[in-house]
Parts: C-alpha cells; sequence; structure tokens
C-alpha cells in the first residue's frame, strides 16, 4: 500500500528536525561556556538536510536525511575578566560565538515543522485504518 | 463477474489509488520544508487518473506494427514542480501553509474517494443478497 511509505518520509522528518532541536539544545547550553583559549571554545552546531531521493522511476521524493552536522566558523566573542579563573595573562577569556535569538527562532522553526509531520502522521494513521475498514460492517 | 464488481465500483479504486500518491508527494514536501534547494511538487490529479484509467494521457497511438513507440518523457508524468510565490534564498520551493492546505484538501478528498466506495460496496452487498 502506498500509505505505508509516507510512515518513512515523515518518521525521517522527525528524525531530522529533533537533530536540529538537538543541536538548538546544545548551543543553548554551551552559549556561555568559557574558554581560556580560542581553539577550545565551543563552536555552534548546525544540521545539515538533504532530500532522499528514492530509486530513479519511481521519482518520488522520500524523506529527509542529516548529511553532516556543520560546526559554525563565527570567531569567538572575547570578553575581559581579568577575575576569572580561565582568563589569560591579559585578563581575557573566550566565550562560543552562540547567537541565543537566532537559535530560538530556529528551535520555534524546527518545533513547527516537527508539528506539522506529526499531523501528517495523524493524518495518514486515519486514512489507512479507514481504508482497512472499507467494506466491514 | 469481476468486470461486474469493477463496473460496478467505478473510477473510484483508481481515484484512490491516485489519491494515496497525491498524499505521498505531499507529505514528502512537507517532510522536505527545510531542506535546502528541495522543489516541491505537486500530482496533476487529472493527468494521473487519465493514467490510471487507461486513457492514455501523453502516449502516442499505434494503428500500425511499424509505428515508432514514443520514449516517454519522465517516468512519472503527472508530478509537477509548485511554482513558489515567494522565492527562498536556499533555494527550497516548499511553502509550509500551502502544503498543509493542500494535504488537508488531499486527505478530505481521500476520504470521499473511501465513502464512495464503501456504499458502492454496500449496494454490491445488497444486491447479492436480494434483500
Amino acid at each position: 500500500m502506498n500509505l505505508f511509505k509516507i510512515f518513512d518520509i515523515s518518521g525521517s522528518a522527525l528524525s531530522a528536525q529533533s537533530v536540529r532541536l538537538n543541536t538548538v539544545a546544545s548551543n543553548l547550553a554551551n552559549a556561555d561556556v568559557p574558554s581560556a583559549t580560542a581553539d577550545g571554545v565551543y563552536k555552534a552546531r548546525h544540521p545539515v538536510f538533504a532530500a532522499v531521493l528514492r530509486a530513479v522511476g519511481t521519482e518520488t521524493a522520500g524523506g529527509v536525511r542529516v548529511t553532516g552536522i556543520v560546526e559554525s566558523e563565527r570567531p569567538p566573542r572575547v570578553e575581559y575578566r581579568p577575575g576569572h579563573p580561565l582568563a589569560n595573562e591579559e585578563g581575557y577569556v573566550y566565550l562560543p560565538a552562540v547567537n541565543v535569538v537566532e537559535e530560538m527562532a530556529d528551535m520555534i522553526s524546527a518545533s513547527r515543522s516537527y508539528q506539522s509531520n506529526v499531523e501528517v502522521l495523524d493524518t495518514i494513521k486515519q486514512l489507512m485504518l479507514r481504508t482497512l475498514q472499507l467494506g466491514q460492517r | 463477474m469481476n468486470k461486474l464488481i469493477d463496473a460496478a465500483l467505478g473510477i473510484h479504486p483508481q481515484a484512490l489509488a491516485v489519491g494515496a500518491r497525491r498524499l505521498e508527494v505531499l507529505a514528502a514536501n512537507l517532510a522536505n520544508a527545510d531542506t535546502p534547494g528541495f522543489k516541491a511538487r505537486d500530482v496533476d490529479f487529472r493527468a494521473a487518473l487519465a493514467t490510471a484509467t487507461g486513457e492514455r494521457a501523453g502516449r502516442l497511438e499505434a494503428t500500425h506494427p511499424k509505428h515508432l513507440t514514443a520514449p516517454r518523457a519522465s517516468a512519472a508524468p503527472e508530478l509537477r514542480y509548485r511554482i513558489p510565490n515567494e522565492p527562498s534564498l536556499d533555494g527550497n520551493t516548499v511553502e509550509g501553509p500551502l502544503e498543509q492546505a493542500a494535504f488537508a484538501e488531499a486527505a478530505v478528498r481521500y476520504q470521499a474517494s473511501l465513502d464512495f466506495l464503501a456504499q458502492r460496496i454496500e449496494g454490491l452487498r445488497k444486491a447479492l443478497r436480494g434483500e
């Protein structure tokens, strides 16, 4: 039955969006973690989505997959905190270049996408059950 | 007998199959709402139904054995790319609310086909029982 494929498609979207939510959570959680060196500082992570294409001939796009997680290249913030235990000789600490507002917007977008895929799954489940009951009384 | 049942069920089994395919394509659009470069597609219901019922949409009629058959341009000719109202920078043409509305519409149409089929089956059953 055709409708079974939709479970795979929407399921893959749910898992991709939850990876995105996970990276957002990680970015937000580490937004204020200082580091003594510029290299050791946390870098914001973002997943890369790609469409899964089915075998040639069927032509229908499949679901989504996460092809990788990239680290942001943005330079870290440098703050002058001479009293901080991790401060270097000049009194500076390095903080992650995580834009909290950007991450929150990303989180809302991911959760909306997640919701709409859950909605799709729910509808398809009902339609499948009704199809199975066709002709029964 | 099978032909009789097919005739009694009419176009609805094919409509149901095409409806399921459309739901699949729309679900794939919604799943890829955040995939860069993804192009949203939809099923041309009329063309797909014509193909499913054997009306040979877009195929050459061969009336002589030496006639050439035209190669089919695409394995799924009824799939059409959606033209975005607002192109986005990452090349994605999925417009969330539009796709959700299309999905809801396709789901209702699928249910309508199911109801029609159920009625036809009920009619057949009554005829067989002679009630």
